[in-house]
């Protein structure tokens, strides 16, 4: 039987958790527009952006910061894990992959794997640093609380629904951003030369467009906006450890793909239905299967579709 | 014409002697047991140099087909199954149906592009995983189908005591699993595959059929790995947890053939001498050495040499693509005169 509070229960978190998948799926289509590059290490980044908010947590001791404070602390975690993120996704394209844009495209997927399990060690050790928040730095490999600072309380008092700040946080982070990239997609001069390289690298750079600049600036956006979802993870969900990276990739590549990869509203699109499908079959099948079912969407959908809902059809280039 | 030695030759005859060097060397020097390992992934990471290599299709799921194998094997042989077959037969079976396998995954994606394929690889791997620990049913979830049986031999059971003896019997399936690649490689299906690597349509337009070419790469490659997660079922006596068969081994089997050069034999055995010897000889005796000496990996999570796996094998790939693309034993191309 389905219990309709049940229901709207999870499709709230669904769309909650879509919303954080969402802002990730992003940061791959952006990329795989522009160079064709499934940037596998982009998880890893979001992971460590994570680690990064907990260790400002730790150092700036946002905790004790009090109600009006935290909400400021909030702002200065999703500042700096963005420019984290950003500089060191862009730093990824500048040492591992702006030297093999002429060798082929396995050679360039391989480096992504590379430096994807570069930053997952990476994340490994800094689960090890000697701070409070990370528990002393004992068990580096544990998954690590990360604080409540946004409350987890409901708003709607005693209400048969549970909404609660987080929520809200989620919704008033991710909502304005993917507005605002799509303005800048569209309207501004570097969103314009983001479209030109997208479309033909050569011609954009024989237009004057600085093609590896360009491409060096959607890695960082695509970064960001990983470091934004970062921050907003961890305080919707309160832990945080070095192999979440893999898993909200995996998550976050499958609603790109099956939102149509390169199409921004695709990738929306797809984080909200890969959110709700997983809150879903959480509730009503059981925990253990829904990465399985996560996976088999990723591969019908590479099969049967594979320019997913939104994506125009397009043939490989001879 | 006279006959020289290669270098597959020489690393080969250069393997028969670790057992008898550590009848003379001290015991935490001895190396057999170790190499076993090396000749273990040597064979998976053979497998996917057949598909990776040869056709060029980036398959990033092999480990799949490892458990696969060893599951089959598993259930082939343990007591608990209705089944109850020898180590031999099982061994034989696990290749089929490795091929099947591969064959199952690779009838619908085959026609996807380079990454894409990746991709649905990679997804495969993970879902061979979660079914496996899910299905404990049939499959006793984390706990691994156990015990399975050794190899016999005119009527010898060996043990797992006898470590030389396993070491000859996988340093001898290396060798028939070399000459059999060396075999397809030179065939017309070899060239094939050789072909649509370097240019699918020009292949289709010289009559190749491509899809029916690349399903060949990837069944074989599956077989191969199937045969290879029997190897490893039966020398662990068990199936081991699901999570023996994860992402990172997929991605070992890749960094042997990528750092030892993609696309030849001889480069995929010195890549996992280099890969599987850092992995399961350095870092473990590196290890021991450090627990001896009494610097405890206590509170710090540098000082276990284990927690620098993933940077190492990061840093392979990342500096094998850039340094060296075509790895340290690159294969030997003939090319058409121009």
């Amino acid at each position: 039987m389905l219990d309709l509070d049940v229901f709207l229960q999870q499709l709230i978190t669904g769309l909650s958790n879509g919303m954080i998948i969402a802002l990730i799926a992003i940061g791959y289509t952006m990329v795989y527009g522009i160079i064709e590059l499934i940037n596998f290490a982009h998880g890893d980044v979001f992971m460590l952006g994570a680690f990064l908010a907990l260790t400002l947590v730790g150092a700036l001791g946002i905790e004790a910061w009090g109600p009006s404070g935290q909400v400021a602390g909030v702002a200065v975690l999703l500042v700096g894990s963005a420019l984290f993120c950003g500089s060191l996704n862009w730093s990824l394209d500048r040492c591992a992959y702006r030297s093999l844009r002429k060798s082929s495209k396995l050679s360039l997927l391989v480096s992504a794997i590379g430096c994807s399990f570069i930053c997952m060690n990476l994340g490994l050790f800094w689960g090890g640093v000697p701070m409070e928040v990370f528990a002393g730095g004992n068990a580096a490999a544990a998954p690590k609380d990360f604080p409540a600072l946004i409350p987890q309380v409901n708003l709607l008092g005693d209400g048969f629904l549970r909404i609660t700040p987080a929520d809200l946080l989620v919704w008033a982070v991710t909502i304005p951003l993917m507005i605002g990239l799509t303005i800048m997609v569209k309207r501004t001069r570097l969103g314009r030369a983001m479209r030109a390289v997208a479309q033909d690298p050569v011609a954009a750079s024989l237009m004057g467009i600085p093609v590896d600049r360009v491409i060096g600036a959607t890695f960082f956006i695509g970064g960001a906006l990983g470091g934004f979802a970062s921050v907003v993870y961890s305080l919707y969900n309160n832990t945080i450890g070095f192999q979440m990276g893999t898993r909200a990739g995996m998550d976050a590549f499958t609603a790109a793909v099956l939102g149509g990869i390169g199409s921004l509203p695709g990738a929306v699109l797809g984080g909200l239905t890969i959110g709700c499908v997983r809150a879903m079959s959480d509730q009503y099948l059981e925990l253990r299967w829904t990465n399985t079912i996560v996976f088999c969407i990723l591969v019908l959908i590479l099969i049967f579709r594979p320019n997913g809902l939104l994506g125009a059809t397009r043939r490989e280039k001879v | 014409m006279r006959w020289r030695p290669g270098p597959i030759f020489i690393i080969l005859a250069l393997a028969t002697c670790i057992p008898l060097l550590d009848q003379i060397l001290p015991v935490e020097l001895q190396l057999s047991e170790a190499v076993r390992g090396v000749f273990l992934y040597a064979i998976l990471a053979l497998g996917l140099n057949v598909v990776t290599g040869y056709a060029g299709l980036l398959n990033l799921g092999i480990a799949a087909f490892m458990a696969i194998g060893a599951y089959t094997f598993g259930i082939l042989t343990c007591e608990i199954y209705p089944f109850q077959l020898g180590f031999w037969s099982a061994l034989g079976l696990t290749i089929p149906i490795g091929a099947l396998a591969g064959f199952i995954l690779g009838a619908p994606t085959l026609g996807l592009r380079g990454d894409y394929l990746a991709i649905v690889t990679l997804g495969f791997g993970e879902i061979v995983q979660d079914v496996l620990k899910n299905l404990d049913v049939v499959t006793k979830g984390t706990q691994g189908i156990n015990p399975l049986p050794a190899p016999t031999f005119g009527g010898h059971e060996w043990t797992a005591d006898d470590e030389y003896k396993w070491y000859y019997l996988l340093l001898a399936l290396l060798v028939v699993t070399v000459i059999a690649i060396r075999n397809l490689e030179r065939s017309r299906l070899g060239r094939a595959w050789f072909s649509i690597r370097e240019d699918e349509i020009a292949s289709r337009s010289m009559g190749i059929r491509v899809e029916r070419i690349k399903m060949i790469a990837f069944a074989t490659a599956a077989a191969i790995a199937a045969m290879a997660g029997g190897l490893s079922a039966s020398i662990l006596s068990s199936t081991g947890e699901p999570s023996n068969y994860d992402f990172q081994i997929s991605i070992l089997a890749l960094c042997i053939v990528i750092v030892g050069g993609i696309g030849s034999i001889a480069g995929v055995l010195v890549g996992a001498l280099v890969m599987v010897g850092l992995n399961s000889i350095v870092l473990v005796k590196a290890t021991a050495w450090m627990a001896a000496h009494g610097i405890g990996s206590q509170g710090n999570v540098l000082l276990s040499p284990n927690n620098w796996k993933f940077l190492i094998f990061g840093l392979a790939l990342v500096l094998a693509v850039r340094l060296k693309p075509s790895g340290l034993v690159p294969p030997r191309i003939e090319r058409a005169p121009q």
